[in-house]
């Protein structure tokens, strides 16, 4: 009993990674309407990114988000700007395209530069740290702190979509772009910042995945696909959605791995089924009266 | 001198030319009306004011200024305000936030959130809810409200009744004098040629992307207009 309440509460905990997975994906669909296919490599991106300025500078991984999120910010916005601006349109396939194609791209170069060797980021003790509940029961602080950061970080985004200047020209701009010009928004400009923004997301949920896992160049196309099942099973457009998505994941990685270590993967893609069967909107869809 | 002068504007879509040599002035505080069938090319042209639609023009002045080549983004900041065919309220954003995001460029004026509800008090008691979830005269209230917001010299308004009953027509025309007091130029498109002659100190007719008419409306006659409207 104790030890499925054990695999039920990790799941949760890996939950919160996967909803940071997927916050920052949702973000990207919804305010630009863009599927974006490399995600994953972008947060794999972000984790080599943060190794090499462990290895240069020699702080503490959550000491490296410093750099890591400035860079990645910066990168996101000159993306959009740069290239994925130019692909949008009512076509949803260009998108698709440059993004598949720039996927692919930034895993040969990742490892031609870091090559395919499996990396870790290592946070010291903390790692390893953990609180007793009850007899048997336990809990990791560095999965709890996780969790709690996604937790924060979905909070924070609600907070900016619905309070904020920014957030209203977010919400503006996906809605009617070229309306939102006329009252004098830029879109191109809210489309990068909304990118540069996901990728905010995307640097802090890279470091957290390396501090907890191993990582090498070819992991991000299965970080994508835990996004987009956690993204679609909370319904499209809504963050808490995207945190209720990554939980089933997480409790239905668990329980499959608790079964049999080679259920895991399988497990997830099941529960993602079952919900689509149930809900093919997701749990929480988006209600638009227009 | 005129806030807003134009020379020679054409504009194309595609290779389908819509406008064929607009000329039109508008004077500081001065209501000008533009009527014409269906298709004249009247939306065509506020769309070429806003940036929204490419166009050429051998004078194109605003303010002494030539326009021309400007991002649609930026037309707002300069004090040209549109509200647009069909309102096109944003469906995410509650009524309040359709207001306040009319104010996104942040230039000064005399308009704010309570000046607006204070000229269209339904809309108060609605603030918070889906500017998509109102009748079509609220919207059109909020989409009015939302372009006064960015403080404008100069209104483009592209058919205020469109789809609405009459009574709901004079509401909203009713709020017209007042906008008009704080100096506010008005071009104002509209297929109700009555609604548009009341108001207007001077009439401009389109017709398959040509003006075919334009004057003072007490000088001209009803068999001009309709000539001029409906073609011959
Ligand atoms: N996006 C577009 N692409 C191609 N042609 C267009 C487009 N918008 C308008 N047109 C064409 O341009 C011409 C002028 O259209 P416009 O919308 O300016 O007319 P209008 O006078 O505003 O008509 P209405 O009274 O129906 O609003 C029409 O022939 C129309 O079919
Ligand atoms: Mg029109």
């Amino acid at each position: 009993m104790i030890e499925w309440a054990n695999t039920i509460i990790q799941g949760i905990l890996t939950g919160g990674l996967y909803a940071m997975f997927a916050a920052g994906l949702a973000i990207i669909f919804g305010v630009m309407r863009l599927v974006n296919i490399t995600h994953g490599d972008l947060i794999v991106l972000a984790a080599f990114i943060a190794m090499v300025v462990i290895e240069t500078t020699g702080v503490n991984p959550f000491v490296s988000l410093l750099a890591v999120i400035p860079i990645m910010f910066v990168f996101g916005y000159f993306l959009q700007r740069g290239i994925l601006n130019f692909t949008l349109g009512d076509d949803l396939l260009p998108p698709l395209l440059v993004t598949f194609g720039l996927s692919i791209v930034i895993q040969n170069l990742l490892l031609e530069i870091f090559s395919a060797d499996s990396q870790r980021l290592k946070a010291g003790s903390f790692e390893v740290m953990s609180i007793q509940l009850t007899e048997g029961l336990s809990i990791g602080v560095f999965p709890l702190v996780i969790f709690i950061v996604a937790l924060v970080m979905i909070i924070g985004l609600q907070q900016l979509f619905n309070r904020t200047r920014l957030g209203r020209a977010f919400r503006a701009t996906s809605d009617d772009a070229t309306t939102a010009q006329l009252m004098g928004i830029n879109h191109k400009h809210i489309f990068g910042l909304a990118m540069g923004l996901a990728l905010i997301l995307v640097a802090i949920a890279g470091v957290l995945m390396a501090v907890r896992t191993n990582f090498d160049p070819t992991v991000g196309p299965s970080r994508l696909l835990f996004a987009f099942e956690a993204v679609i099973m909370g319904g499209l457009g809504s963050l808490w959605g995207t945190l209720i998505g990554g939980i089933i994941l997480g409790v239905a990685q668990n329980i499959g791995a608790k079964i049999d270590p080679g259920w895991q993967i399988l497990f997830g893609h099941i529960a993602f089924l079952i919900v689509l069967v149930f809900r093919p909107n997701g749990l929480f869809p988006r209600t638009r009266d227009d | 001198m005129s806030l807003l002068e134009i020379e020679n504007l054409t504009a194309f879509y595609g290779d389908f030319q819509a406008l064929f040599g607009i000329s039109l002035a508008i004077d500081k505080g001065e209501t000008v009306a533009a009527i014409g069938a269906n298709g004249a090319g009247k939306s065509t042209f506020l769309r070429a004011i806003t940036g929204l639609v490419n166009f050429r023009a051998d004078k194109f002045l605003y303010d002494g200024e030539t326009l021309s080549g400007r991002q649609a983004c930026d037309i707002v900041g300069l004090g040209i305000a549109m509200v647009p065919e069909g309102r096109r309220l944003f469906p995410s954003l509650s009524v309040e936030e359709n207001l306040i995001i009319g104010g996104y460029n942040q230039r000064s004026g005399n308009w704010n959130l309570a000046r607006v509800y204070q000229m269209f008090p339904k809309l108060e008691q609605r603030k918070d809810i889906s500017g998509t979830a109102l009748s079509g005269g609220e919207q059109q209230m909020v989409a009015i409200g939302r372009a006064l917001m960015s403080n404008p010299d100069i209104l483009l308004c592209d058919e205020l009744s469109l789809g609405l009953a009459p009574i709901i027509i004079k509401d909203i025309y009713d709020a017209l004098p007042s906008i008009q007091a704080e100096g506010v130029s008005l071009l104002v498109v509209e297929q109700d040629i009555n609604q548009a002659l009341a108001i207007a100190d001077r009439v401009y007719c389109f017709q398959e992307g040509r003006i075919s008419l334009s004057g003072k409306p007490e000088e001209l006659s009803k068999d001009q207009i309709a000539a001029a409207y409906f073609g011959k």
